[in-house]
């Protein structure tokens, strides 16, 4: 399959990826060799066959309904890049 | 002494015994691993702490019962599973500050068990890799060979073994990452079936695919492992509710009766270097000495094992991976200057810079297979040739107890080699990432070394759930002295 750098401008942010335009077209070239690959699939007889997202078919994985200790404010915000020992800051949404 | 040379539940045994110091086991393995580290990279950090441990064992009364076989023993873990107060890195500028606010349920359940984590290991960025050589902390070398890979991602736990600087290792196996740097280091390296070490407290990469897996020179050792780590737990909702067997307990019992189904379009595969498919026939040959039944077993459709895998296997990455926004935790980098929305780019840069190519190139492929327009053509598609390997896979175990294989196609290579072509890397996975798809258990087996002094390897699968009959098969294998577990010595 032929990807275009602009597809792939695309799918870079969606991931909120950025690339250089040289990182772009090595990337393409790499995503689209990828592609290719894969889509030997293509090959594959499916008709009528369900997907399969997990290997077992566990159901009603539930515990009691019971009031637990969680991660404490404190140590969830341990990690934060910033923080104002209430909420995470980030910078604003709109400059 | 060489303590590198005694099995871990041997090392536990004196240890219980008095025969052997505690923190003297503990204090010869972080030499030994401060020592060879600086060769090799194993791992990314080496902890002291555990001296403190192992003193309280030695001043603990023989009277006091143990709390496993494996009580005292050292071992290192893989730098994906979270221990609490400890860096967890991932092997990635993303997570190369991030301390971990609790610990994985499997190294819980190893620490309540009394074995000693003395290291970090080494891995690949995210566990996303076949050779150690996509760590932001720098490759790994093989202690056969310290020009060539020890495999990945679990590469660090693998050489850390293979050097003798910890009797245990613990990896993780998302697609063979347990399974190749075992057969790459010439040790022994179990994927479970899916679900049945919790999963809680492991960094994700693909959920329906990762496995926490014991590693070891000696297959008892690794059976004590998984014992430990094993069994159902109600902070994983995928984790299997099924009683663990006695591993331990079953190792020795006769073969007799045993179906072993030998996968012909594995073993014949024209990538499958001829020392390779020798180690298979050695293994073969044993197994029927040890009375076991042979039986050709054709498995058409693992051929698309691995464009199936890189489909599902990226999907969930970048599904999982979204968290990574330099938000709650990990790197942040600076918005740029006069744009709409410094979060958005706030974001987009520390994805940029945190992540390494590997990881972005995963994140791209799943990101693409799961956007508007290709979901059904690519993500969907794959998930269905999944069920249908995974039905083929089932439908052989109906007729054999074991399948026999190889684990990669070749030796450990250079490092290097793969690194500018993902497909031919890829390819290293082709007879691996079936057992996930499929989520049944296989084992990683040596198989004694090539000409160049290089470790070979046989892969052995099995029925969900039937890791006893797979590790007891090793354990023969290994009292038959098809393989002699044996540490790598270097200048």
């Amino acid at each position: 399959m032929q990807l275009t750098i602009e597809q792939v401008r695309k799918v870079a942010q969606l991931a909120r990826l950025e690339f250089t335009e040289e990182q772009l077209e090595s990337f393409s070239a790499q995503l689209a060799s990828i592609i290719s690959f894969v889509e030997q699939l293509k090959d594959v007889d499916t008709e009528g066959v369900e997907v399969l997202s997990h290997p077992h078919a566990l159901q009603d994985a539930l515990r009691e309904d019971e009031v637990q200790e969680g991660l404490s404010r404190q140590a969830a915000l341990a990690n934060a890049p910033a923080h104002d020992g209430e909420c995470f800051l980030v910078p604003p949404v709109l400059g | 002494m060489e303590l590198e040379r005694l099995s871990a539940v041997e090392l536990g045994r004196r240890i219980a015994a008095g025969e052997l110091k505690c923190s003297e086991v503990v204090r010869y393995f972080l030499d030994r691993s401060i020592e060879r580290n600086a060769a090799l990279n194993a791992l990314i950090e080496i902890d002291e702490e555990a001296l403190n441990a192992a003193e309280e064992i030695d001043r603990r009364s023989s009277r006091e019962s143990r709390r496993s076989p494996l009580e005292g023993v050292p071992i290192v873990i893989k730098d994906i599973l979270c221990m609490e107060g400890k860096r967890t890195t991932c092997a990635s500028r993303m997570l190369e500050n991030f301390t971990a606010p609790y610990t994985a349920t499997a190294v819980k359940r190893l620490l309540d068990g009394g074995v000693l984590p003395i290291g970090r290991a080494n891995m690949d960025e995210f566990a996303m890799g076949g050779s150690t050589e996509t760590s932001y902390f720098g490759v790994t070398r093989n202690p056969w060979d310290l020009s060539r890979t020890p495999g990945g991602s679990s590469g660090g736990s693998a050489a850390a073994l293979a050097a003798g600087m910890a009797p245990l290792a613990v990896g993780t196996d998302t697609g063979g990452s347990v399974r190749q740097p075992s057969a790459y280091c010439g040790v022994v390296g179990l994927k479970p079936t899916y679900g049945r070490i919790s999963r809680y407290g492991l960094v994700a990469f693909a959920s329906s695919l990762d496995q926490v897996g014991p590693m070891a020179h000696y297959v008892e050792d690794v059976a004590a492992l998984l014992q430990l780590m094993a069994g159902p737990d109600g902070r994983d909702s995928t984790s299997l509710p099924a009683a663990v067997d006695d591993y331990l307990g079953a190792l020795g019992k006769p073969l007799d009766g045993l179906r072993v189904g030998v996968i012909s379009e594995h073993v014949e595969h024209p990538d499958v270097a001829p020392e390779v498919r020798q180690a298979v026939q050695r293994a073969i040959t044993h197994l029927t000495d040890l009375g076991a039944a042979l039986e050709q077993v054709h498995l058409a459709l693992t051929r698309y094992a691995v464009p199936t895998y890189y489909l599902v296997a990226p999907s969930e990455a970048s599904s999982n991976l979204s968290r990574y926004d330099g938000v709650h935790y990990g790197y942040r980098d600076r918005p740029a200057e006069g744009v709409e929305s410094p979060l958005v780019s706030m974001m987009s840069r520390t994805r940029s810079h945190g992540f390494g190519d590997e990881v972005k190139r995963r994140v791209m492929l799943g990101t693409f297979a799961l956007s508007a327009g290709y979901y059904d053509a690519y993500y969907k598609k794959a998930l269905k040739v999944r069920r249908m390997i995974a039905e083929e896979m089932r439908r052989a175990f109906e007729r054999v107890d074991v399948l026999v294989g190889p684990v990669a196609p070749t030796p450990a290579f250079s490092l290097g080699e793969n690194a500018d072509d993902p497909v031919r890397m890829y390819l290293q996975d082709q007879f691996t990432v079936a057992a996930n798809l499929a989520g049944i258990p296989a084992l990683a087996v040596p198989a004694g070394f090539n000409d160049q002094g290089l470790p070979l390897a046989v892969q052995l699968q099995g029925a969900p759930l039937s890791e006893a009959t797979l590790l007891n098969v090793a354990y023969h294998l290994q009292q038959n002295r098809f393989f002699v577990p044996r540490v790598a010595e270097w200048k």
